[in-house]
């Protein structure tokens, strides 16, 4: 490589995989290959299923929030049943987890963790970013979640209760955010427009 | 969602004050360390799942466990906290790990 034209965060640099694979990696590689041989699994849907992964994103969450804000009907039955709800959306739950949504209020505000790995409503809001991910996260959220918001920059007023929501088993949560004041003209794209992936983990809340 | 199984009820009802076991198995478990010997109450009954802890072993479609969300607040939990008063946290709890402290 030129000195001239190397860079440490060449964004054009090839990916290469020219490092020892780690334990988990060869395991992961070992067990796709099996469901292959055995013709379980095929390749296809391997990447089939990559595919659905990566189609997820935020913009799924905002549109569910947007539309619950302008219509009370749908709000009552996204908090009752989330997966119904979000199905009638045009959104699937893929992986057969329970969709539960959790609204903020003027008096209640959540917050989502998974201390035991990394719990998250990915058919709604596509994968985790890595601090949610991160030990520290998932360690003081549970202990401290007023000390973690505010260093995303929230503080929560001392006359809102706090509920942490701890992801264990079944559930994933999304947070049904306030709506900031002033939106009140807003259509309905405006208004998802204005949903972030934070508030809806609840480490953030929105303003207009 | 809430399945009707006549023959095996859920053993909890919503507002009912229970321990979380304080048990350390080798294993497979969904029960965060920071939460066993806790007092916690049911909010609610979630329904019945999948056993996680023979599901972590291939044993698939195994059998069902009621499972219950459960709140604690969280001066309860750490008695060091210095958020606010009714600041709390909820978390899933399968029945197996939940014990009746009327009996105790």
């Amino acid at each position: 490589m030129s000195k001239k034209h190397h860079h440490p965060h060449d964004a054009h640099a090839a990916i290469t995989h020219d490092e020892k694979p780690g334990f988990y990696e060869i395991l992961e590689i070992s067990i796709r290959e099996l469901l292959v041989e055995k013709g379980l699994l095929g390749p296809a849907e391997i990447r089939e299923q990559i595919e659905v992964l990566d189609s997820r994103s935020p913009a799924l969450g905002s549109m569910l929030v947007a539309r619950a804000w302008l219509d009370p009907a749908f709000k009552q039955r996204l908090l009752d049943n989330g997966v119904a709800a979000a199905k009638e959306m045009g959104i699937d739950m893929y992986d057969d987890t329970d969709f539960s949504v959790v609204e903020n209020t003027e008096t209640v505000h959540h917050v989502i963790v998974c201390t035991l790995c990394s719990c998250y409503p990915r058919p709604v809001l596509g994968l985790p970013p890595d601090w949610y991910k991160s030990k520290e996260y998932r360690s003081r959220t549970v202990k401290e979640p007023r000390a973690v918001l505010e260093e995303f920059g929230t503080i929560i007023p001392a006359h809102v209760d706090i509920v942490v929501k701890d992801s264990t088993a079944n559930l994933r949560y999304m947070v049904l955010p306030l709506r900031p004041a002033g939106t009140e003209n807003y259509t309905e794209s405006q208004l998802a427009a204005l949903v972030t992936r934070d508030a809806m983990i609840g480490v953030k809340v929105l303003r207009a | 969602m809430q399945q009707v199984v006549s023959h095996n009820p859920a053993k909890y009802s919503v507002g009912d004050a229970v321990k979380v076991s304080e048990r350390f198995p080798i294993g497979h478990y969904r029960v965060p360390m920071y939460m066993r010997g806790k007092l916690v109450t049911i909010t609610k009954i979630l329904g019945r799942y999948v056993n996680p802890e023979e599901e972590g072993f291939g044993k698939n479609a195994g059998n069902k466990l009621w499972c219950y969300l459960v709140s604690i607040p969280q001066d309860a939990l750490w008695p060091s906290y210095t958020g606010k008063k009714n600041d709390r946290l909820e978390i899933e709890v399968f029945e197996p790990w939940l014990e009746n402290i009327k009996t105790l």
